[in-house]
């Protein structure tokens, strides 16, 4: 994609922007933990944008009162899997609310080969539009 | 060259305060060795004088406990001033061991210590998480690990208080998940000292037969404290501070019927200094509601506040000489 060069992922808060430093990402998580979320580290290295439920690195962290745990948790995630995507999601347990309140990524591959546009021909010579990952066309764990 | 100066991030934001000039009220670059910090209004903006005026007046006794503490504040607080001028290079160690009888005081002034640590900004939170061997070990393979991870993620930010240490380390049992959960703690107090302050607490003689068996753990802990038992008197003080909380007050006679019975209580087994004076004060109010309940006639607000010669006369430790 010409807009969007190096074909990164664009998922979750943040990522138009330039990876998050261990400093920024603290500040984050304080953040989330000062609201009360529990936050959580998840993986994954399939990039579809449909893919939302991503492996949990662990169980989801409550009753922390500093960011301190949780990028530990965050960098032993990332020496497991040094070129997976990682993101730290902030979960909202209020009654009503009970739903993730902030998401973002972490930890990317170095390469990342992007999607490609696949076409389909349905009936009456219709065509039906899909987005391919490159990626996806190793087997998991050898994509990256 | 990573560590340098690598302390929490307020004192990035503390900025030399107006004392530090030359003589002739230029202020000059921190550099220069005749740059003067005041370490009395230091020692104001951080606000620990209030809560080692708590520590003075709410615990009793504790004298060398105190001394130590005003004087691991005191070198938090020159640490923070040398920081200031860009003296120091690393965070100190603050990893402590708190030993001492049961019911001396251990988790009040570990509480205390948060506090203090918190103040300084040698701790970002500040807040106490208290643990045992059974919040630290599993019960099968591979459950240790997480458990103790989970518990110090917990701390991190503030202190970890672990209660009765020397229960991690069992000899006798060499296939014993504590092993694993010490070597966790070793490896977090070494290498996530801004992020954590580790409190091991317990028995005197335990706890030296803990640190000879874990030499690593002994050399990470760079103060050992050590709790006095109380004396009679300072036993008698704490009883009428703890009942003061409660609104009650002993009777001129109930003092010195409470003193004799701290006395007696000591000689016998099992005495928990400051816990059995509470546990004996509960029974004593106990009694007092019954005696109350007997007489069945109109109290005064007097009647209801004071304990009785007679409430604490019926302990079993008057009546057989035994702990009741």
């Amino acid at each position: 994609m010409m807009t969007n060069p190096g074909n990164r992922v664009t998922q979750g808060q943040f990522s138009f922007l330039p990876d998050l430093t261990d400093a920024q990402i603290s500040a984050q998580i304080k953040y989330a933990l000062k609201n009360g979320w529990a936050v959580s580290v998840e993986y994954t290295d399939d990039p579809h944008p449909r893919n939302t439920y991503w492996e949990m690195f662990g169980n989801p962290m409550f009753d922390l009162k500093d960011p301190a745990g949780i990028l530990l948790e965050i960098n032993s995630c990332r020496k497991t899997f040094p070129s997976h995507y990682i993101r730290v999601t902030a979960f909202n347990s209020t009654r009503g609310v009970e739903s993730p309140t902030m998401s973002f990524i972490v930890n990317r591959p170095k390469k990342e080969p992007g999607f490609g546009l696949a076409r389909q021909e349905a009936e009456g010579r219709n065509i039906r539009y899909t987005v391919h990952s490159y990626a996806t066309d190793k087997p998991e764990s050898e994509r990256y | 060259m990573a560590g340098r100066v690598r302390g929490p991030p307020t004192f990035s934001t503390i900025s030399i305060r107006g004392s530090v000039m030359s003589d002739s009220n230029i202020p000059v670059v921190p550099s220069n060795d005749d740059v003067r910090v005041d370490l009395e209004a230091e020692f104001k903006s951080s606000n620990i004088k209030e809560v080692l005026d708590k520590l003075d007046a709410e615990l009793i006794g504790l004298v060398p406990v105190k001394t130590r503490i005003r004087e691991i504040a005191a070198l938090l607080l020159v640490d923070r001033v040398r920081r200031q001028l860009a003296l120091t290079a690393e965070t100190p160690t603050l990893h402590m061991c708190f030993s001492g009888n049961p019911g001396t005081g251990k988790t009040t002034v570990a509480m205390r210590m948060a506090q203090i640590l918190h103040r300084l900004g040698y701790v970002r939170e500040g807040h106490l998480v208290a643990v045992t061997r059974d919040d630290l070990v599993g019960q099968y393979i591979g459950h240790t690990a997480p458990k103790t991870k989970e518990v110090i993620k917990k701390a991190m930010g503030g202190v970890l208080f672990i209660d009765e240490a020397y229960y991690l380390y069992k000899p006798e049992n060499e296939r014993d998940y504590g092993q694993e959960s010490i070597e966790i703690l070793l490896q977090v107090m070494e290498n996530n000292r801004d992020d954590l302050v580790v409190i091991l607490a317990g028995y005197k003689d335990r706890m030296d037969t803990f640190f000879n068996s874990n030499p690593g753990m002994r050399s990470r802990i760079a103060h050992h404290v050590d709790f006095p038992d109380y004396s009679v008197d300072e036993l008698l003080a704490i009883a009428t501070i703890m009942l003061k909380q409660q609104n009650y007050l002993l009777s001129a006679e109930a003092q010195t019927v409470f003193r004799d019975y701290i006395a007696r209580r000591m000689k016998l087994p099992h005495f928990a200094n400051g816990r059995s004076v509470r546990n004996a004060l509960d029974r004593a109010r106990l009694r007092q509601a019954n005696r109350l309940f007997a007489a069945g006639k109109s109290l005064a607000r007097r009647d209801v506040m004071t304990i009785e010669p007679e409430d604490i006369l019926a302990s079993r430790v008057f009546r057989d000489g035994q702990t009741d």
